[in-house]
This record gives C-alpha cells, structure tokens and sequence, in this order.
C-alpha cells in the first residue's frame, strides 16, 4: 500500500511537470523532431508530404468498412474518430480488465476488432493494424502525451523503468545510456534523440514504410547487440508504458517522420 | 499494402496563374536489389510513369527508376487554363494503376 | 510499405560504437564513366552548358532513402523559349538514372521536386533540354550519413 502510493505520488510529480523520477526533468523533455534536419521536419509538417498520411488515409477508409463476421465497421460503435477517438492515443497503454493486463493502441485495436467485428487480430506490422493504429492516433495529433492515472498501471510502469535502466546486448548498454546520459550528442553522424514515443505508429526513412514502436525498439536492440524479446512478450508493452510516463507532456506527432 | 494516393491542387485559381501541385502515391518502388525476410531478393517492381493530365493535355510526365524513393512525391507547377478535372496517373512496372483525381475552379 | 533496399553497404553488420565502413563494394554500380555515358544519351552528344539552373539537396542528408531535391531552371516557358526535360542522375548509385521529367509552356516555370534514394554520399547532376536543343547542367555533392540502429537481415 505505501510503495503504491509513492510510485501514485511520483507518477503525479511526472504529470505535473515538476522534476520527476520517471526519466528527464519535463521541462528539459523534448521531441525527436527537435533533433531532425529542417528538411525531414518540413516532410513530417507537409501533410502532402509526408508518406505516413497515406496509411492515415488508409485507416480512415477501413475505419467506415465494413469487416468480420459481424460485418460490422468501426465507425458503427464508434462514429466520427475524430470526435471519439480525441485522446485516445495520448493515453493509452490502458488497463485491460478482461485480460487483467496493460494494453497498448495496436493491441486494442486487435481486440476490438476480434471482439466485436468478428474479425482477425492481424499481424501488429500489418497493414490494418498499422493503418488504423495511424488514423486512431492522427485524431490525438498535437494533444499532449497523458498517461492514464490508473494505479493498476504503476506496477508494468516500474517494470518498463527497469528495462529502461538494465544494460543488454553485446555492447552492455542500456536504453538510459544513450537516452538520457547522452541524448544530444552524436552517435556516428546521427544526433542521439531522447528517445520518446510519441509519434508512433511512424514513417522511417530506414524503413521507407511506416511501423509500431515495437519494431523501433528492436532496431533499438539490434543497435546493441541484444537478442529482442518475443513479439508476444511482456516486455513490450511495460517498456511502452514507462515511455508514456518518461514522455508525458510532449505532443502526438503521428504519423511522426524520423530517419 | 497501403493504397491511394494523396494530391494536392489548390481548390481555385485566377486563369493564366502558376499552381503548385504535390502528389504521392502509396508504392514500394522495389529495386530488385533487397534482400527479403527468406533471404532471397524482392522481385523489382517500381511505378515506371507518372503523368497529369488537365484541360484535355498532359502537362507533366515524370520517368523513373529505381533510384526514386518509396512512395515515390512529386511537386510540380501548371498554368490554370479552365475549371475543371486534374488526372493523375502512376503505372508500375507490373501493369498496377494508381489514379487520383482534383478539381480547380479558375476564375 | 516494405523495408529499404539495402545496397551493397548495408548488408555489413553495425555496431553502434563503430562507424560503418564499406564492407562490400557495388558489383557493378554506377561510376563517373557511366555517369558521363548516362548524361551524353540524355542529350544525344550535346555537351550542356554550366549554369542557369539551380538544383537544390540539403546539405546534410540524415538518411540516403529518402533525399528531397528541386531543380528548377531559369526560363520564360513560353512556346517560343521553354524548358522540355529536365533530367535527374547520379554518381554511385547501381544506376546512374533516377527520373526524366518532361515539361512544357503549360508547365508556367520549370520547377520539378521529388525524393530520390542515395547509396552513399555522391553527385547530383540535373541536365535540362531546352527547346531550342541546347542543354544546360548542373550539380551538387551530397553527403549522407547513416541513421543509427538499424534492422538486421535476422529481424532484430
């Protein structure tokens, strides 16, 4: 009780904005776009631009489709998503009852589409999860980050700060390392961002397609030499978490465009 | 896959005035030269030909090569001669067709 | 969308501590022969003239997939004067082609842009055909640089 209502009162401290335990001090928090070239910046603005648009379209037209089974669509539930999807990114990962888990946006557009269209889950790089993940989140764009008080949540949170702060892979480094010891400074001819997730899903220019967080996170541990954890593990979806809280406050950029 | 395309012509214009026109179509341009998840490369297939057509010409073509990036963007100008549809046109090198449509208004 | 087509460069394994050096060199990539062979096409011999156009990169490319660049050329585009083509090629890349652009009157200026892939840092060269059958050049060295942590061929 009293190690949960200080990881309560920390989390607070965090969204207040006051210095916090949960990652950087919020006022020296700041995007990855700070950390681009005026050129990449200027396609991630340009909405004719920038290629994550495309899959934003993309959700928006399976958003008003009919699917499953129940051959029922999203906007059947759900109506116009910019109206009821306003803030639905910024603050998820949300609590599942059901599964008794955290659960991140990609995952519960799953679920509700296995759940109530009847539908299959779809692979989380697939197109209908990446496209709907894009244009659910497009409709928080510019909203700020706001993890959800939910004190089930503080446990997978302390979790995710855990793996932040654990050294891994061949080179023995870890995500804080980098992130928060040494963001600004220049790792080849790249500038270390802060690390934040808060743009997601995004358009690579690696990839040259847009992708989840949790295939960042393993190009991520292929930087370090790390074996990835499996797709359907734990470990994924704590990390996340912890990222909210660590980026609270920051605005939704999705579709973000990052190199 | 991602489909569609997302193209950009301002709504009205003054006739004889210059327009700016962006357009992006949603394609891999595959160069052939990528290994793929088996390991084996990814059959090249890259869109060859983009045009605009408006007020009965076509008054902008584009041919490419693999060099072009992934869903391949172009920004490209046309004098505003008479409302009306623009046509735009991306053809890959497999026979697929993008097409994309707007309309201006000029005064 | 799929993942980038790597090149001959990107198969090497990275380490985020090492800078990436050229483990494999192109099979058969373009060269600055092939370059001038690839341009002297484009103008049927015609050798273009320095000048009177600007091609515009940014300086410093953060990742060689996907490189804006804008040509434009110094022309009234008047039935009577105008630009015809203008031609995009490269130094290094595995071809030295990357995009023909046809233009017109119709067109109002001869502004092209797009994006285009580099393989490593290199030159640019935009060629333009005027409708008078002249040519004119121009180009630009580029530097790219590589993002860091990447996907490995194991899905890492």
């Amino acid at each position: 009780m009293r190690r949960r209502a200080a990881a309560a009162l920390l989390l607070c401290a965090g969204l207040a904005g006051s210095a916090a335990a949960q990652g950087l001090p919020a006022a020296q928090r700041q995007s990855g776009f700070e950390s681009m070239s005026p050129s990449t910046q200027a396609m991630q603005r340009d909405d004719d631009a920038n290629p994550g648009m495309l899959s934003v379209r993309d959700g928006e037209a399976r958003w008003v489709r009919p699917d499953g089974a129940a051959g029922r669509a999203c906007a059947d539930c759900h109506g116009d998503a910019r109206v009821s999807m306003r803030g639905v990114a910024t603050s998820h990962p949300r609590w599942d009852a059901t599964l008794g888990e955290a659960v991140g946006l990609s995952r519960r557009i799953a679920l509700c589409r296995e759940r109530h269209q009847r539908a299959p889950r779809g692979a989380p790089e697939g197109v209908e999860r990446l496209s709907l993940s894009a244009f659910v989140a497009h409709a928080s764009r510019g909203l700020p980050v706001r993890p959800d008080p939910d004190v089930r949540l503080d446990p997978v949170r302390e979790r995710g700060r855990r793996l932040f702060e654990r050294r891994m892979g061949q080179l023995d480094l870890s995500c804080a390392d980098c992130h928060d010891a040494r963001w600004g400074r220049r790792l080849g001819g790249a500038t270390i961002p802060q690390g934040h997730a808060n743009g997601y899903p995004l358009y690579r220019l690696e990839w040259q397609a847009l992708g989840s967080l949790q295939r960042r996170l393993r190009n991520c541990m292929a930087g370090v030499r790390a074996e990835p954890w499996p797709a359907d593990a734990p470990e994924w979806v704590e990390l996340e978490a912890f990222l909210q809280v660590r980026g609270a406050g920051l605005p939704l950029e999705t579709p973000a465009v990052r190199p | 896959m991602t489909t569609g395309a997302l193209v950009r012509v301002p709504p009205r214009a003054r006739r004889g005035e210059v327009v700016e026109i962006t357009a992006m179509a949603a394609h891999p341009m595959e160069t052939g030269l990528r290994p793929g998840a088996d390991g084996r490369l990814v059959a090249r297939n890259i869109v060859h030909t983009f045009t605009c057509r408006y007020d009965g010409a076509e008054v902008f073509r584009a041919e490419l090569h693999p060099a072009v990036t992934a869903n391949p963007y172009f920004a490209f100008t046309t004098v505003a001669t008479r409302s009306g549809p623009l046509e735009f046109r991306w053809e890959d090198e497999r026979g697929e067709v993008i097409v994309a449509t707007a309309t201006i208004v000029v005064e | 969308m799929t993942p980038p087509p790597p090149g001959p460069r990107r198969g090497a394994l990275r380490s985020i501590v090492s800078i990436a050096s050229l483990a494999l060199l192109p099979p058969a990539g373009a060269t600055p022969a092939t370059l001038s062979a690839a341009i002297a096409a484009f103008t049927g011999g015609v050798a273009p003239t320095e000048g009177g156009m600007r091609l515009e990169v940014p300086e410093l490319v953060e990742n060689g997939n996907s490189v804006p660049l804008r040509v434009s050329v110094d022309s009234p585009m008047t039935e009577a004067a105008h630009v015809r083509r203008i031609a995009v090629f490269n130094e290094k890349n595995p071809q030295p082609q990357v995009a023909v652009f046809r233009l017109g009157p119709r067109s109002g200026v001869a502004r092209v842009g797009t994006r285009m892939r580099m393989a490593d840092s290199q030159r640019i060269v935009a060629v333009a055909e005027l409708s008078d059958g002249s040519f004119r050049q121009h180009a630009v060295d580029v530097i790219v640089t590589l993002a860091a942590c990447i996907e490995t061929e194991g899905g890492g």
